[in-house]
């Protein structure tokens, strides 16, 4: 066996996660001044949106609401960071895959 | 020995937590060495030594390593600490060095490490060398060497510009560290941070918000991990490549070789903030 040889035989290992179906995205978006907003797309359609929105508030303490966006379908959005606290929800309350939650941001 | 393996110092530092071991290689002047032989040994010889998971080898771990004293989470660095050991012994197997191993494992668990006089043994310091030798001119990477300071990566640099917007000012040359289109890199950055911004005149990115150097790194570290970084071998010494033809970026690592696809950059949903839409 050569030690310089090039080619990789791994070449396809690690990217199984990389191309999923589809991701709950939970981002944080900066508004004026300190304050923050966190929006969450891509919650499964089969979950009624407006009643996690209610939840969410009611825990969170924090005001939100529900935008339809033409192409990302309809997204909650919920004043302060609150992304690790929709993540836990998400899955523990949910029962949805932490793999496929994706937090942005800082 | 020592002193022409071309380790990263920065190495060196981190490592305080490791035990040798195997008390027959206490002869050894270098604990890296050790390290390295160990991770072979743990694979030849299956099981015989377990629980040793902080003697791994340092040389993989880029990204941890580059980063300095960027300071990674301790529960993150664990895990890709693990990770590194397996790939590593991996690409030690498949640089062909099972040979040079295997004769290095009888000599250490004879007991025998470092007397030559006995017959047709090679002392154990001597196949260290030649073993470093050999794979210092084949697979420099391996051997640590990474031609200095081309990855370390600079803390970024952020500066507050007026109350609502801050200066990046060295995305430039961490960009150009990182080897990648600094367009790219920004893009990124807007997306992550949910905001946009423009460069200025000398290049400084100004993002609209405040952000502090720390949420930058956060940042940064994920765009190495999903942008840079070979997952076969942690290099980040690779290339970001468009298919033509297609939108598909691939990132062919410049190490080993592997190839593997990423996703493009999406913004996604961005909330309206701050003044109503002008209708
Ligand atoms: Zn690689």
């Amino acid at each position: 066996m050569s030690m310089n040889q090039q080619n990789d035989p791994f070449a396809d290992t690690g990217d199984s996660d990389s191309q999923p179906t589809s991701y709950i995205h939970i981002r944080i978006q900066q508004r004026n001044g300190r304050k923050t907003l966190t929006t969450v797309q891509g919650v499964p359609q089969e979950y009624d949106l407006k009643k996690i929105l209610k939840v969410l508030k009611k825990d969170f303490a924090c005001n939100g609401n529900i935008v339809k966006d033409e192409e990302l379908g309809e997204v909650i959005q919920l004043q302060g960071d609150q992304r690790v606290k929709v993540s836990e929800f998400l899955t523990t309350q949910l029962g949805l895959s932490k793999k496929n939650i994706k937090i942005h941001g800082f | 020995m020592s002193d022409d393996l071309g380790f990263d110092p920065s190495l060196k530092k981190k490592k305080k937590s490791k035990k040798v071991e195997d008390g027959s290689s206490e002869s050894t002047p270098v604990p890296e060495l050790d390290d390295m032989l160990s991770g072979l040994k743990k694979k030849k010889k299956s099981k015989k030594i377990d629980g040793d998971e902080e003697t791994n080898s340092p040389v993989p771990d880029d990204l941890t390593a580059s980063l300095g004293d960027l300071t990674l989470k301790k529960k993150k660095k664990k895990s890709l600490k693990n990770v590194d050991a397996t790939d590593f012994e991996q690409q030690l197997e498949e640089a062909g060095v099972e040979d040079v191993s295997g004769s290095n494992n009888n000599a250490t668990i004879d007991g025998e490490s470092s007397n030559g006089d006995e017959e047709g043994i090679i002392p154990y310091d001597d196949l260290l060398s030649r073993f470093f030798d050999i794979l210092k001119k084949n697979n420099p990477e391996l051997a640590g060497d990474r031609s200095g300071p081309k990855f370390r990566i600079p803390p970024p640099v952020c500066q507050r510009e007026g109350s609502k917007k801050t200066l990046f000012a060295n995305v430039q040359e961490i960009a150009q560290v990182l080897q990648r289109n600094p367009e790219h890199l920004i893009q990124f950055l807007f997306a992550e941070l949910g905001t946009s911004g423009s460069i200025d005149g000398e290049k400084r990115l100004v993002l609209k918000g405040k952000f502090q150097p720390k949420q930058m790194e956060s940042v940064l570290r994920r765009y190495i991990i999903e942008y840079v970084t070979c997952k076969t071998c942690k290099s980040m010494n690779t290339e970001l490549k468009r298919e033509s033809g297609n939108r598909l970026h691939f990132l062919s690592c410049k190490v080993c070789g592997s190839t593997r696809s990423v996703s493009s950059i999406k913004t996604g949903f961005q909330a309206q903030v701050g003044r109503r839409k002008r209708v």
